[in-house]
């Protein structure tokens, strides 16, 4: 019904903290007049890394937010969501968020920590391998 | 049935971006599927343990519903992608040609 409105809310939370925190580096880069980039480009940081959720969350929210306009469940018009014009429809539509939403963005949260930790490994092997 | 065309979806631009590398932006394609394969798996599992067993043997008027609803997510993610492309213009296509004709222009 809705239930993709739970990986949008933590796409869009970690793309705000994101950019404060990208603010802020930068803001300490150029006090220590250090070139950001410099620093950055040889180890991709945690920061960047978090690219790669942000980018799977607001990709499949996408593709999901069609699904729910091809099935009415989501208008162009207020109140938006199909479901808001009644109240057991708008309970139904809050359980689904609080388990299929809450699933799909743990889900998403899991596999990106699979990916981080591959690529963790990776680079300490390739390190290693250099040494 | 929509799963199962985004996984393969997603399945055949990973491969692509693997082989023919990340020119043409088709990373975009990967993170839309694989993000959307996620979500859709969840709601699979949701409705396997309402359904157990007819899960799998949908109807034939569901699949073709859902085959159509699949096959519309793909085009509207390749719309997206194609925006994205033109957009940030990774092999300077439109700036070669914004660069000629202010050469063009100066000139005259």
């Amino acid at each position: 019904m809705a239930c993709f409105l739970v990986p949008v809310a933590e796409a869009t939370a970690i793309t705000i903290i994101r950019k404060i925190a990208e603010h802020n580096q930068q803001k300490n880069h150029s006090a220590l007049k250090v070139n950001p980039e410099e620093i950055l480009s040889p180890n991709k940081t945690f920061l960047s890394e978090t690219h790669w959720l942000t980018n799977l969350l607001w990709g499949g929210s996408a593709l999901l937010a069609f699904e729910h306009v091809w099935h009415g469940e989501v208008t162009p018009w207020f109140p938006f969501l199909t479901a808001m014009r009644e109240p057991d429809a708008t309970s139904e539509m809050l359980h689904e968020m609080a388990t299929n939403g809450i699933g799909m963005a743990v889900l998403v949260t899991l596999v990106w920590m699979g990916m981080l930790a591959v690529n963790r490994i990776r680079q300490k092997k390739n390190i290693s391998e250099v040494q | 049935m929509t799963l199962l065309i985004v996984l393969i979806s997603a399945v055949i631009c990973t491969f692509l971006w693997y082989t023919k590398g990340n020119a043409c932006r088709i990373s975009t394609l990967c993170w839309m599927f694989w993000g959307a394969s996620l979500m859709w798996l969840v709601d699979a599992f949701a409705e396997y343990a309402e359904l157990h067993e007819e899960y799998f043997t949908p109807s034939a008027e569901d699949m073709l519903n859902d085959t159509f609803l699949g096959c519309s997510v793909v085009v509207f993610a390749l719309v997206i992608w194609i925006i994205d492309l033109l957009l940030h213009d990774p092999k300077g296509i439109f700036r070669k040609k914004k660069s000629a004709l202010k050469e063009v222009s100066e000139h005259v």
